[in-house]
């Protein structure tokens, strides 16, 4: 057993009871108050879990594409398309014949996340394009075709079985909590129990070492894609649920931008390698916190930007050796200045 | 090196005939598509981003990547917009607004070359940044009112031709155009312009021959946040107001303008008439799609279309390349 503070999971960890803290300081403790209405838990902490899940399930297939020294920008689109498609097979605006069953709905949507998935994977592992590159043609594109399939209309739809998957209670908590930790458990289950995990993190390390070492990198490569694509289609399910419609223009925008800066807060390297799902999840929580936090004290919410900005340049730099090095070396001066 | 040109060149070639195809097939399918009027309305309506993406490939052909254009646009316009409502001469507060773009991009380049993190990131930051200023200066539109800037947003040359048409082009293109030319110029026969691409290289060759890596880092992102800049000022000219949630995304379509001019990702290789090139055939997409009286949304999945198709394109030419020096 290592040591709790040198687990990846510490930093992340820590950074989140801060913020939590400073809340309930600033707040006056209302920010940990929880009720039960109606046999179901309320409050901020509550809606914290709920309204991040999206956000956990972004960050554990992002951490995967991350890891792999890959980044994977098209999620909001993906997001946007699986809401437009789920929402119009349940309002009956296209495929008819399903009579707008929302079990069906769902299997589509996520099989369309799977499809663009594959697609980036072919992209990014056949064809060897920049993952970046690779993935901005979806992004520009998937948008596009979400606007194509809901017919360039938000798409307002009735139907409590759909509201469910995010307004929905299981035993006082919120249903998507339960999505997001069944996608936890199952990605952990993948990483940690098969040899899966290993590939993923020697992939990430170098490519052509892992490939000279037998590890199947193209198939590998097409299955976190794909993976990554599912996770966003999930999470694309959870918002349009949540707003009971799905609007193709800002469902999802920038979300990737908060996927990444999940993983980046978590301590899992962008450039590759070494990555903690737990981290992420616990860094897609750390967002979340900030987002509800900035929102309760009434600040305007475009103004979140700013803060999130401040905080992955704290990251970056952290995560920086030459920063690092730099700092280092001019506390080593003070010292050497204060000492002779 | 000279194979790398090759590709380039291939690309670009490819993509200027794309534009011909595209605009011959525009004038034989609509009336009044073939006419002067609609290639001059291709640069009055896309002239800030010409300014944007000859910005961006300064970035890109050294192999970086810069995410926070659209964001310093927006802020260019929104600051601009709430000074020139406070009462400040158009004098002062358009150099002032090139100068603070200017400053986030050469910070922006420090960060990268100093620190060493990842170009996609630090942009990321100011991205997030410069659009969350937007947002604490205003969230409502501010309209300009300023003389000058409504003199620039409506003078013109226009034309009377025989045929009836009255073709314009308004003065703030020639902006873009001279944009264009200098850059072409700096990249094309000075010094710093043979160490971009000396850097996009191969950035340790480019250093231990002694070239200043650090001085041409800082400097093409101080230029692309110039070049946003300009770029908002060109679009307040265009708009005449400011406006926290403009053009999100343009980014994207700033690099990807770049890429179907035949600039590689990698870096090293690429040209700002490429970069034009790229805009313009964004922007006859545009047109097309109008007169077709389609969704909006069919200019996005073409043009991505029409850049998977180049990367492709590039793709191929990089193997094969490689290939050849392999056997």
């Amino acid at each position: 057993m290592k040591k709790l503070k040198d687990r990846m999971e510490f930093r992340p960890l820590l950074s989140l009871i801060i913020i939590l803290l400073i809340c309930g300081i600033l707040s006056g403790g209302s920010f940990f108050k929880i009720s039960v209405v109606e046999g179901h838990l309320y409050g901020r902490l509550l809606d914290i879990l709920r309204n991040g899940s999206k956000y956990m399930i972004l960050a554990i297939g992002m951490t995967m594409v991350l890891a792999t020294g890959g980044t994977d920008i098209s999620v909001g689109s993906v997001m946007a398309i699986s809401g437009a498609l789920a929402c119009s097979i349940v309002d009956q605006r296209i495929l008819m014949g399903l009579n707008g069953n929302v079990f069906a709905a769902i299997i589509l949507a996520l099989g369309a996340g799977a499809l663009c998935g594959a697609w980036n994977g072919f992209l990014v592992a056949k064809l060897k394009v920049q993952p970046i590159v690779a993935t901005l043609i979806l992004m520009t594109a998937g948008r596009g075709i979400a606007q194509l399939i809901a017919d360039g209309k938000i798409v307002t739809i009735t139907s409590d079985a759909y509201y469910y998957i995010s307004g929905g209670y299981i035993l006082g908590l919120p249903f998507p909590m339960y999505i997001a930790a069944f996608m936890l458990i199952l990605s952990l289950i993948m990483t940690k129990k098969t040899a899966f995990g290993l590939a993923v993190e020697s992939i990430g390390v170098n490519s052509e070492s892992a490939r000279l070492a037998g590890i199947k990198v193209e198939r590998n490569l097409w299955m976190i894609y794909v993976f990554c694509g599912v996770c966003a289609a999930l999470a694309g399910l959870i918002e349009s649920a949540g707003i009971k419609g799905a609007d193709c223009n800002n469902c999802g925008l920038m979300i990737e931008m908060d996927g990444i800066l999940a993983v980046a807060i978590g301590g899992t390297s962008l450039s590759g390698g070494r990555f903690s799902l737990i981290s992420s999840i616990i860094g897609a929580l750390v967002v979340q916190t900030i987002t509800t936090m900035i929102l309760a004290f009434g600040v305007a919410p475009e103004v979140i930007r700013v803060f999130k900005a401040l905080i992955v340049i704290v990251v970056c730099l952290a995560q920086s050796p030459a920063f690092m090095a730099k700092m280092k070396g001019l506390f080593d001066k003070k010292r050497m200045v204060a000492q002779g | 090196m000279k194979k790398k040109l090759k590709i380039n060149n291939i690309s670009l070639l490819i993509a200027i005939v794309l534009l011909v195809i595209m605009y011959v097939a525009g004038a034989n399918m609509y009336d009044r598509f073939g006419s002067i009027s609609t290639i001059l309305n291709l640069f009055n309506d896309n002239a800030y981003l010409i300014v944007v993406a000859v910005g961006m490939t300064f970035v890109l052909l050294t192999g970086g990547i810069d995410i926070s254009v659209a964001s310093t646009l927006a802020f260019t316009g929104v600051f601009s917009a709430f000074l020139l409502e406070k009462g400040w001469s158009a004098a002062v507060v358009i150099p002032l607004v090139l100068l603070v773009g200017t400053l986030v991009g050469c910070i922006q380049g420090y960060a990268i070359h100093e620190f060493n993190i990842a170009p996609f990131l630090v942009t990321l930051v100011g991205q997030f940044f410069m659009r969350g200023m937007c947002a604490v200066i205003s969230t409502v539109s501010i309209p300009i009112n300023n003389e000058f800037f409504k003199n620039a947003a409506l003078k013109k040359i226009s034309f009377v031709l025989q045929s009836g048409g009255r073709p314009k082009l308004y003065y703030y293109v020639f902006v873009a155009l001279f944009a264009v030319l200098f850059a072409w110029y700096v990249l094309k026969f000075t010094r710093f312009g043979r160490a971009v691409y000396a850097v996009g290289s191969n950035e340790q060759s480019a250093q231990y021959m002694g070239l200043n890596v650090r001085a041409v880092k800082i400097g093409v992102y101080g230029i692309s946040g110039f070049c946003a800049a300009l770029g908002g000022v060109l679009f307040s000219f265009y708009t005449l107001a400011g406006y926290s949630l403009q053009n999100m995304g343009l980014e994207l379509d700033a690099i990807s303008s770049a890429v179907i001019g035949g600039t590689l990702l990698t870096g090293g290789v690429g040209t700002v008439i490429g970069s034009l090139v790229g805009v313009l055939i964004q922007g006859i997409i545009q047109t097309i799609v109008t007169y077709q009286n389609l969704n909006t949304w069919w200019t996005k999945v073409t043009f991505a279309g029409i850049l998977c198709f180049f990367i492709l394109i590039q793709r191929f030419a990089a193997v094969r390349a490689e290939k050849k020096k392999n056997s």
